[in-house]
């Protein structure tokens, strides 16, 4: 069973998995599947269900209703240490009586397996942790904890990983490096990682799907380049990255472009990027996209773009980019990001500028009223 | 004046210790006199006889051992139950749950004597004959509230993660009690069980309303104060002492060679940092 690397590894299904707490429904009515084999990101704030339902995924929770199932193997009702389910948990958890090797072999001995020591060896091997075997954890440093959480729980080789927040605890640097190397592992074993994390930033550097969780729901699924570009709700678009939204109306539209009329500017939307089914359209724009002018250069900008015109209230010069913040007419505050590619000249606090961007970069979104009431939530969550 | 200033903290710290230590050096010294007379309380002549005839005098040694096996036994009984109690009150929530655990601090802070006298009038009452078995059952009964006490701290202190992890790797129930839970708690039971017997050996005012016929040691020393404590006694507690004394020192030297070995260890395998890097 250790070394059966061949074996057929099975997509992990959720139907209408429901967790309620008294009246809270933590998870509500979750339906998912999360292919074989790749990796997965489960992304939100805390409180928004995506531990609970890694949870209830590795049997330490009861779901309220819902069915989850191995392929075609329901395994709602087995206990914790019967499922074919391994976690790397939040902290570690790491066994602190027992030495590096003996947490790594714990799983294998528990299922009564004689001959550990080829396996606990090839798998701290793997982990570069092998001159660390018969140390104790407390003697081990952050990152180097993490591998053996890694270890202890890959060693089974389970169906599915989950791992919990698992570089929470580590400073930036290690976090980056050991994201990195969990996405090195999880290629070189192939098994399905189910990845639960606030970090929008850890979510799109390892996954190859995120679903974006929000109220115990899926907001919105796909692979991290399709939901940054092209966000479908306004929590999407607020708590993976920023965005400058603009709520209006439709006036006009033709087969390719919606045009729409906010605070009294029209904006272009290509029909394709809009998700709003209504005539209540909130556009939406990426800081990254837009690109800052002085007035005088307005003949520079291409026809057809979206323009606006505000005051700079604020510069902040972050190396790779400089951040604008800049009031537009009716008041609202927009951000825009600046590659730090020109020499010369940026502008400055109280300028008068020019903000344009291509349309084909602009989103369409659903729900006018809704807008300050989500924005808020989810910049509180993002933050 | 200047030396007593600057050395006030360490002239403190050593009067203390010397107070705290002179009765039991007293007791140490005078197990090697020869009294003159009934009472051993000044020094005569050197002498060996309290140590080479350690139970000469008839009851000291019966007393001492039946005062070891009351500890024992109640201490095991104890030391199970409280145990018991303890993740009961850690782990689950019923009803009672908070009054139990206020009601479990009750004997700890019961006078003795009240507890000792209501004991005794409880076994009266249903003709219970009183001996070991009712020195044993009183014993259980003070001793459980600290045992309680202490295996619950270490409980609490102890990260309900990792008996999920110990789940989550395929350890059923039982297994992860025995892999996981109880190496964990296994030093706050010792303790408990520690504690637990020396409050046991060293009672005196519960046990003596309890005992019928029955002399522990520490009834055997007082019924012998009236008479002159003979020099067996001092001999007996000054090993007792010696004993406890040694078991420290034991699980002192051990901590430290173990301390050793793993410094050794990371000497000879130093923290690899390109370990920590991504393979190129």
């Amino acid at each position: 069973m250790v070394h059966d690397r061949e074996r057929n590894v099975e997509d992990l299904h959720l139907s209408n998995l429901t967790k309620m707490f008294g009246d809270v429904a933590a998870v509500d009515d979750l339906t998912l599947t999360i292919p074989a084999g790749s990796f997965f990101a489960l992304l939100g704030a805390s409180g928004c269900g995506k531990t609970t339902t890694l949870r209830m995924v590795a049997g330490l929770e009861d779901p309220t209703s819902g069915r989850i199932s191995i392929g075609e193997s329901d395994i709602t009702s087995l206990r914790a240490f019967q499922r074919p389910v391994n976690t790397v948990f939040q902290s570690y958890a790491l066994f602190p009586h027992l030495d590096i090797f003996e947490n790594v072999a714990f799983g294998l001995r528990r299922r009564g397996i004689k001959n550990v020591e080829p396996a606990v060896n090839a798998m701290l091997e793997l982990v570069e942790l092998a001159p660390m075997a018969r140390r104790k954890p407390t003697q081990l440093s952050g990152g180097q904890q993490q591998r053996v959480a890694v270890a202890r729980a890959l060693i089974n080789e389970p169906d599915v990983l989950l791992l919990d927040e698992p570089l929470g605890a580590l400073d930036l640097k290690l976090r980056r490096q050991m994201q990195i190397e969990l996405k090195r592992i999880q290629t070189e074993v192939g098994t399905t990682f189910v990845h639960v994390t606030h970090d929008q930033e850890e979510a799109m550097t390892m996954a190859d799907t995120i679903a974006v969780m929000n109220a115990g729901r899926i907001e919105q699924l796909g692979d991290p380049a399709s939901i940054y570009e092209l966000p479908k709700t306004v929590f999407v678009a607020n708590f993976l990255g920023q965005s400058n939204l603009f709520a209006g109306t439709r006036i006009a539209s033709d087969s390719n472009m919606i045009e729409v009329l906010a605070n009294g500017i029209k904006f272009l939307v290509p029909v394709q990027r809009n998700s709003a089914t209504g005539d209540e359209i909130i556009v939406g724009i990426r800081p990254e996209k837009m690109t800052v002018l002085d007035i005088p250069d307005r003949e520079k900008i291409p026809t057809g773009n979206n323009i606006l015109e505000g005051t700079v209230v604020d510069v902040s010069y972050a190396g790779v980019s400089t951040q604008y913040l800049i009031t537009v007419p009716w008041g609202q505050n927009i951000t825009v990001f600046e590659q730090n590619v020109i020499v010369g000249d940026r502008s400055s606090v109280g300028d008068r500028v020019l903000v344009h961007w291509a349309p084909e970069h602009t989103f369409g979104l659903a729900g006018g009223e809704t807008l300050l009431a989500t924005t808020v939530q989810a910049m509180a969550a993002g933050a | 004046m200047r030396w007593i200033r600057r050395n006030l903290l360490g002239v403190v710290a050593v009067a203390v210790l010397v107070y705290l230590f002179i009765p039991i050096a007293v007791v140490a010294v005078l197990s090697f006199n020869k009294p003159e007379g009934k009472y051993n309380t000044s020094w005569n002549t050197f002498s060996l006889d309290g140590w080479k005839n350690i139970c000469g005098v008839p009851g000291v040694c019966d007393s001492f051992m039946i005062s070891i096996r009351i500890g024992l036994v109640s201490t095991l009984i104890a030391t199970i139950l409280g145990t018991m109690i303890a993740f009961a009150l850690v782990r689950y929530r019923f009803r009672g749950r908070s009054s139990t655990n206020l009601l479990i601090f009750l004997p700890m802070t019961t006078p003795e004597v009240v507890m000792g006298a209501s004991l005794l009038a409880l076994f009266l009452n249903l003709r219970f004959p009183l001996g070991e078995i009712t020195i044993v059952i009183a014993h259980i009964m003070f001793t459980i509230s600290f045992v309680v006490v202490t295996v619950k701290a270490r409980l609490q202190g102890m990260d309900p993660r990792l008996e999920e992890a110990a789940r989550d790797l395929y350890a059923g129930p039982r297994a992860a009690f025995r892999y996981v839970t109880l190496p964990l708690v296994a030093p706050g039971i010792a303790g408990a069980a520690l504690l637990g017997f020396s409050l046991s050996f060293d009672d005196f005012i519960i046990s003596f309303f309890n005992a019928g016929t029955v002399v522990t040691f520490p009834i055997y020393i007082w019924g012998a104060a009236q008479r002159g404590i003979p020099v067996q006694v001092n001999a007996l507690a000054t090993l007792v002492f010696v004993i406890a004394l040694l078991i420290v020192l034991i699980s002192q030297f051990v901590g430290s060679r173990r301390r050793k070995a793993l410094e050794n260890d990371i000497s000879k395998n130093p923290v690899n940092i390109d370990a920590l890097l991504p393979k190129s």
